[in-house]
């Protein structure tokens, strides 16, 4: 008898759980048994103890990005990274300029950065991807100019997966003076990072997203040449005077952990992420009118993000109870708007309502991908039996060209 | 996402979903919502020469609470004349569904596809000047 266990989880670019090393490590830091101490205090036993398994978690951190260890700024996760990067480069520049560059495709917390910085008075240019998700070179190049501070560009694309040629953008913004950031909170034990390679200045991170709590992240700020940002939280001037605050062992011992799992275990991880992808994709692949999101080469492993045509998300979410994933369905978020991504790729509006994100990760098995392949077939062909949009398109009728009684 | 039982029953048990012969004379066909918008839904009633619904069929594109706020209108239009049915207001559909105020706009559509069926029957007998809620260009 099968041992899967539902609902299965298919949406670890959403967030993963805490891998049990992790979770151990974190204990060891929580009660009067364990290391306590505050890291900051500098004159007694528990405040050395704690400080030491900071800083070795530091030297985690910076060894998977290819980093020195002081290079690392603690925050409390890739969202107030995004705050401080961004924010903190375009205060700091704001004499030599106050037009900062990036994509649409980004993060909200990257966007809506940018969108309070246009209140301030700075102006922001959103480019388009191009088709497949990634940066379109000539655009870029021309929307760079003499006053432009901050490029951001994420490095994995949390929706569909893609892949942006981060050292090719670095270069670019090497030679202008211009301070390079990229969110990179989706990379870490998918592919590698090595800073100098790619060229970056700031660089955003979390935990959670790679095995380790919520609620803690950093920001790699390059020395050489030397990066500064102007803190966001202000305090006891903790991490260099970046980022004030007590710094929370247990939580850091954590990401720290969770970072050197990555290192080590990303390459076979990653064959094998591979493999159960692919298979996911072959259970779908003699459907009718359905397609993938995004460039398939340029692209992490474990993401698939698909659409079904005339089947519309939420609804195919709700048939696939079984499986959690998540949707570009416009039902599925707050606002009544389909996925921004998918549109800024070009994806129809049917299209991004039409589409699902299974992301897999280190958990994942052979059995909860076919499980999860026979459940949403199954809801599919359901769903296109109550399409009156899949009776159109049997009968050969056009959609494009029928007026639609919108209300 | 919480939905409320009764829309887990008709997403689950949809009732009278199909078709009904548009080009019978008796059958009223109403489709509103636009692919763009995530919510297409077809509504059809059969109405008998006493002015009765006798039959009714639907077809969604949409979310969990759009599908089953037009099953509960086939469900609600049988047995009933075209003016009873007129009657029914978008909060009548909400209300016995329990809908959350981000999913009232599917009732809204609901009630926009009985309109439409009812005014595509009724141009078909020569009642009423009205046109057909969908100019489809086949």
């Amino acid at each position: 008898m099968s041992s899967l266990s539902v609902p299965i989880y298919m949406d670890y670019s959403s967030t993963t759980p805490v891998d049990e090393r992790v979770a151990e490590k974190m204990m060891t830091c929580l009660t009067r048994q364990g290391d306590f101490g505050n890291p900051s205090s500098r004159s007694h036993p528990f405040g050395w103890a704690a400080d030491e398994l900071v800083e070795e978690a530091r030297k985690n951190v910076a060894e998977l990005l290819g980093a020195d260890p002081r290079e690392i700024v603690w925050t409390s996760g890739a969202t107030e990274s995004d705050n401080l990067a961004i924010k903190g480069a375009a205060h700091f520049n704001v004499r030599r300029g106050k037009h900062i560059v990036t994509l649409k495709t980004e993060h909200k917390a990257v966007l809506d950065t940018c969108r309070q910085l246009e209140k301030e008075g700075f102006e922001v240019t959103y480019l388009d991807p191009l088709a497949d998700g990634l940066l379109d070179f000539d655009a870029f190049e021309k929307a760079l100019r003499d006053d432009t501070t901050v490029v951001s560009i994420m490095h994995v694309n949390n929706e569909i997966g893609v892949i942006q040629d981060i050292p090719r953008i670095g270069r670019m913004c090497r030679e202008r003076g211009i301070v390079f950031h990229v969110d990179a909170a989706q990379s870490p034990g998918k592919i590698a990072i090595d800073v100098d390679e790619m060229n970056v200045d700031l660089m955003s991170l979390c935990a959670h997203k790679v095995y380790g709590p919520k609620g803690i992240g950093a920001l790699y700020v390059r020395r050489k040449p030397r990066v500064r940002v102007e803190a966001q939280i202000h305090g006891g001037g903790h991490e260099r005077g970046m980022r004030s605050g007590t710094l929370a062992t247990h939580q850091i011992v954590g990401m720290g952990e969770a970072f050197r799992i990555a290192r080590d275990e990303m390459a076979s991880e990653n064959v094998r992420l591979r493999m159960l992808r692919d298979r996911l994709i072959e259970g779908f692949s003699d459907m009718e009118e359905i397609f993938i999101n995004g460039d398939m080469d340029q692209r992490i492993a474990g993401n698939l993000n698909i659409s079904f045509n005339f089947v519309e998300g939420e609804s195919l979410i709700m048939s696939m109870k079984d499986i959690a994933v998540s949707s570009g369905s416009a039902c599925t978020s707050a606002s009544l708007e389909p996925s921004y991504v998918l549109r800024a790729l070009g994806r129809s509006d049917e299209l991004a309502h039409s589409s699902i994100r299974f992301t897999i990760g280190r958990y994942t098995t052979e059995e909860e991908i076919d499980f999860t392949i026979r459940q949403t077939r199954a809801a599919v062909e359901k769903l296109r039996d109550l399409s009156p949009l899949w009776d159109m398109h049997k009968e050969g009728i056009d959609l494009d060209s029928v007026q639609w009684a919108a209300h | 996402m919480a939905y409320s039982d009764k829309v887990l029953d008709h997403y689950e048990n949809p009732r009278n979903v199909g078709v009904l012969d548009k080009d019978d004379p008796n059958v009223g066909t109403g489709m509103v919502g636009a692919p763009a918008c995530g919510d297409v839904m077809r509504l059809q009633i059969k109405v008998n020469d006493a002015g009765i619904i006798e039959d009714a069929k639907f077809k969604t594109y949409g979310c969990g609470s759009a599908i089953a706020s037009s099953s509960l209108v086939t469900e609600m239009v049988k047995g009933k004349t075209l003016d009873e049915v007129a009657a029914i207001r978008n909060k009548d559909i909400a209300g016995e569904l329990a809908l959350p105020p981000v999913k009232i706009h599917c009732s809204v559509l609901a009630e926009d596809a009985i309109a439409a069926a009812i005014a595509d029957i009724r141009a078909k007998r020569g009642e009423t000047a009205a046109e057909p809620a969908v100019a489809a260009a086949s």
